[in-house]
């Protein structure tokens, strides 16, 4: 328990994303059991864990996806209030500026890369139905408004080429990226990435490492990270969290982590014959 | 309180309900394996029984007695039912298990259109009589006010029908993979089970029962048209979801349980709304308990 | 051979499942049966022949959905795509058929104007549904009744309260509009199979209450003599009535294709079709499927209650009859043969499947089952439609000579 005493010192006022011992059943499953997580502005953290620990139901607790059966989740948007997200609708939550991936990919597939990108401006725009209607000069300048700045972010993610195609025909690794370029149009003080490295080689691992790095600092965000690769969650995490059945198990820094005898059993046990 | 009235209205629910439970087990079956509301289900029973009229009608002429008769054309639609059913499968639903999920409900709700007017085409759209072919035997004179024997034959093979079901269901190595596969096809598959053949039993199975539940009402109501199957199967799908789609028990229950609501409001209230009272309680439990009365509340997987 | 095989026995099955329907045929006036073996023979010849294209098409889907994925876009329909995109091409095609719309009433006879009226109605109701279905993805089964809300709100208000077509035409919408909302708030959760059963007992609920609620509707035998649109007040022959109803109608349709396209390249538009392909990611992406979806449900049944407003001044007498189910499941029989989603391909989808067996006499007695057997093979071989739905371009600054034509084969090379 060295590694929680070491944290337990974290000025939670600094938490853009303050999670209180969340629990998640389904019927008899304790998926989620009193997680306590928060992420800082600025950094990156990730959440780790064997297959089934739960990382993804508590993406989905958090973001609104799933409503948590116990806990507290609060954040901290830009403008500094802090709200207490558990119970509100998904959208509410990415309107607020808490955006994310889904590990197993959910693009639009038969809409183009590009408006994949401005769905993501969906929340940040105001444009009704009269004014879809009659098209009057303020509604074709957001939509042109749109467009640019959806198209801005292709490029940088390294995808403008292919703004026309059919978001299903991209590339497995670019389908990723998409799905990072759609998440920040929605102008997140916090990203959430759900495996954005599965299936992906390492070249482009290593690339997709550089990507998350400059959005961090282009965007002025906060990063929630799951994932596999060690090299990459080593090397690019501020903090850590461990997860294993549901409950965590450790949190630190990757060195720390990497020390803890429980964390090398649970996890990195199961790493070497995966 | 008319009490003779009741117990008529109580048994008419009853008789209603085992039909309804019949046809709801198809629905539920099926959504259990594929997860698809198999819009065209009511037509197969309307088949069923169109398909027992002919028989019927053809022995009548020849001469066959009426108990013979009804036994044979109830094997006939049985045997027909289940191989329009498999076919149905093949062409509407095979071709489209990997696609979006709407895709395969605008092809049912196509065959159902469809099967209606291969019917008008082939016979007639208008009502045809069904001969009675029940007999009225002497032992069933003391309940004979409140039933007859056609609600009685109705009941007891409903009432076997399913009680054979579950038995299958329970005990036997196709049973099990059915359960097995409705739970999980992928890990059904990993273990060896052959899902496509588990589906086609399935469609075997649900069509079966909805051709038991259109001869018995075809001879207890005594006309069949090609229209039958619609409202039939709106019911037996509100029956299914009442009991919860997917559970059997619960596709069982629901039927009872609407056949009652049916009968008795029609009886005690009016009899305007009839069809309008299934649709409202189909709007009402979808509304505030989707999962039914014996189904669990799933949420979906992200 | 092996083919030949299956195909002999394919047919052998279906003479064997079609054989008591098709063949036997009782008179029970005079206890005889009628054994149409003809029939079976006819059966076992087309079904041996279909079962060829059965198997050839489904190759072909195979082959066009592998060509597909590798960017490959089918030569077939590429005249369609630049006439679509290519204004030079498409500016005159417009114009051509418009004119020929004009033009139609001075040339047909006032049977074959009332035709057009009714398809080009089905047209309307087409592309409203389209917005449901096509654009938001959501299957409402009872779009009819919508379509009734309106002809009987033009009706109720005509023959009570003497309200003319022009005061109602918006009323009737509205309130179309407003059974829209509220259908769609109870069933906002259900899952696209649930709410299409839930929507087609709507639909039912709907007709049964006109049929039952005789004070109000005045039951199965309808409302006549209502009253045809006026023209600044001019007293109309029918045949000048017909003419007038057309143009409208066609004044109509215009505006509704204009709306339809309009709203699919909004932002609304890409919030409904973003809910269509996935409803976990449209919600994570901050868009609030609840109105969402109650705009789209609002909109596609204002059209129908649009529809049903011009229904209802065309045919001067309307009763619960032309508010079936099949009705409902025709419109969305074109809205699925044209093109989920296409404006284009549900125009056409509408007049080929309401003008086909108008004037195909044979086809008429087999319009149902056309239908139904088009909305199956449609799924199966072609869901998309007969047009698929066209692109829309953006004005992206910086990106020329990057445009359609270059990014094609760029895609196509990684892909
Ligand atoms: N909607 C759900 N219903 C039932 N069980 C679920 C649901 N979502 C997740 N689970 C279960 O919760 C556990 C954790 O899953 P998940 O969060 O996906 O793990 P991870 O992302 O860490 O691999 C698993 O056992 C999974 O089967
Ligand atoms: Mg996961």
């Amino acid at each position: 328990m060295s590694a929680t005493t070491a944290t337990a010192a974290v000025n939670a006022s600094a938490a853009v994303l303050d999670v209180r011992s969340v629990s998640m059943n389904f019927g008899g499953l304790r998926a989620l059991n009193e997680v306590d997580l928060q992420v800082r502005q600025g950094e990156i953290v990730a959440l780790i864990g064997p297959n089934g620990a739960g990382k993804t139901t508590f993406f989905n607790c958090i973001t609104g996806i799933y409503v948590p059966t116990e806990g507290e989740v609060r954040v901290t948007p830009r403008d500094g209030r802090t709200v207490t997200v558990n119970g509100m609708k998904a959208s509410e939550v990415t309107t607020l500026g808490m955006s994310r991936t889904f590990q197993n990919i959910r693009l639009f597939p038969t809409m183009s890369v590009l408006e994949n990108v401005m769905i993501g401006r969906h929340c940040r725009t105001r444009a009704g139905i009269l004014g879809a209607l009659l098209r009057d000069p303020r509604t074709r300048a957001e939509e042109q408004r749109i467009v640019e700045e959806s198209y801005e972010l292709l490029k940088s993610v390294n995808l403008h080429q292919h703004y026309q195609d059919q978001a299903r025909n991209l590339p497995y690794g670019a389908q990723r990226r998409l799905e990072i370029a759609r998440a920040l149009a929605t102008n997140p003080f916090l990203l959430c990435l759900d495996e954005p490295a599965a299936g992906m080689n390492p070249q482009e691992t290593l690339e997709l490492k550089e990507l998350v790095l400059e959005i961090r600092e282009r965007h002025e965000l906060s990063v929630l990270l799951i994932e596999h690769d060690m090299s990459m969650v080593m090397s690019l995490s501020d903090r850590i969290y461990v997860m294993e059945y549901g409950s965590k198990i450790a949190e630190g820094t990757p060195e720390e982590v990497s020390r803890n005898p429980r964390v090398i059993k649970a996890y990195l046990g199961e790493e070497s014959h995966a | 309180m008319d009490w003779q009235y009741f117990w008529e209205l109580f048994f008419g629910g009853l008789t209603r309900g085992s039909i309804y439970a019949l046809i709801a087990l198809g629905y539920t079956m099926v959504y259990g394996i594929i997860e698809l509301i198999n819009f065209a289900h009511g037509e197969v029973y309307m088949l069923g029984a169109f398909t027992a009229l002919i028989v019927a009608g053809a022995l009548g002429i020849y001469g066959f007695p009426a108990v013979a008769i009804l036994i044979i054309a109830a094997a006939v639609a049985v045997i027909y039912c289940a191989a329009y059913g498999v076919t149905l499968e093949k062409i509407a639903y095979k071709p489209l298990r990997d696609a979006p999920r709407l895709s395969p409900l605008i092809s049912a709700i196509g065959m159902s259109i469809f099967l209606q007017n291969y019917v008008i085409l082939a016979q007639t759209s208008d009502f045809m009589p069904f001969p009675n072919l029940v007999p009225q035997p002497e032992f069933l004179e003391p309940i004979a006010h409140i039933m007859g024997a056609s609600e009685v034959l109705i009941i007891v093979t409903s009432a076997i029908a399913m009680a054979a079901l579950t038995l299958f269901i329970k005990y036997t190595r196709m049973g099990k993979a059915m359960r097995a596969t409705a739970q999980n096809r992928k890990m059904a598959m990993l273990l060896g089970i052959d899902a496509d053949k588990v589906i086609s039993l399935t469609f075997v199975i649900g069509s079966s029962l909805a051709a038991v539940g259109g001869v018995l009402i075809a001879s207890h109501v005594g006309q069949v048209n090609f229209a039958i199957g619609f409202i039939a199967g709106i019911k037996a799908f509100t029956a299914a979801v009442l009991g919860g789609i997917g559970s059997i028990p619960g596709a069982m229950l629901g039927g009872l349980v609407l056949g009652w609501c049916e009968s008795f409001a029609t009886g005690y209230i009016s009899s305007d709304y009839e069809d309008a009272l299934a649709f409202g309680l189909l709007v009402l439990i979808l509304i505030f308990r989707p999962s039914g009365i014996l189904g669990k509340a799933k949420t979906q997987k992200v | 051979m092996q083919g030949l095989k299956k195909s002999i026995l394919v047919s052998l099955w279906f003479m064997f499942l079609t054989f008591p329907l098709m063949v036997i045929r009782i008179d029970s006036l005079n206890g005889t049966i009628d054994w149409r073996w003809e029939n079976m023979l006819g059966m076992g010849a087309g079904i041996f022949v279909l079962s060829f294209v059965w198997r050839f098409m489904l190759a072909r889907k195979e082959a066009g959905r592998a060509a597909a994925a590798g960017g490959a876009m089918s030569a077939r329909g590429a005249w369609f795509e630049r006439l679509r995109s290519d204004p030079k091409a498409a500016v005159p095609a417009m114009a051509l058929i418009f004119a020929v719309f004009l033009a139609l009433p001075w040339v047909f006879s006032t049977y074959q104007t009332n035709i057009m009226i009714s398809a080009l109605l089905y047209v309307m109701l087409g592309l409203g549904l389209n917005i449901v279905v096509g654009l938001s993805g959501q299957l409402v089964l009872g779009y009819v009744a919508f379509y009734a809300v309106g002809a009987y709100a033009y009706a109720i208000l005509n023959s009570n309260f003497g309200l003319g077509f022009w005061a109602v035409l918006p009323i009737g919408g509205a309130m179309a509009a407003l059974f829209g909302i509220l259908l769609g708030f109870p069933v906002l959760r259900l899952r696209g199979d649930y709410l299409a059963i839930v929507t087609l007992g709507f639909g039912e609920i709907i007709r049964l209450v006109l049929e039952n609620w005789s004070s109000f509707s005045q039951g199965p035998s309808g409302i006549a003599n209502i009253e045809r649109p006026g023209l600044f007040g001019m007293q109309l022959s029918v045949n000048e009535a017909t003419t007038y109803i057309y143009y409208l109608i066609l004044a109509a349709v215009i505006v509704t294709i204009v709306a339809v396209t309009r709203l699919k390249n909004s932002r609304i538009g890409r919030a409904w079709q973003a809910l269509r392909e996935d409803e976990i990611a449209c919600q994570a992406m901050g868009i609030d499927i609840t109105t969402t979806k109650l705009t789209a449900f609002a909109l596609g049944a204002c059209w129908a209650g649009f529809a049903g407003v011009i229904f209802a001044a065309k045919t001067t007498f309307i009763n619960p009859a032309s508010f079936t189910f099949l009705e409902s499941a025709m419109v969305l029989a074109m809205v699925v043969l044209g093109g989920m989603g296409s404006v284009i391909g549900v125009s056409v989808g509408a007049l080929v499947l309401i003008l086909l067996p108008e004037y195909l006499r044979a086809f008429s007695e087999y319009r149902m089952l056309i239908f139904g057997a088009t909305m199956v093979l449609m799924m199966v071989f072609r869901p998309q439609g007969l047009v698929s739905p066209g692109r829309t371009k953006y004005n992206v600054p910086g990106a020329d000579g990057v445009g359609a034509d270059a990014a094609r084969p760029a895609a196509g090379g990684n892909a």
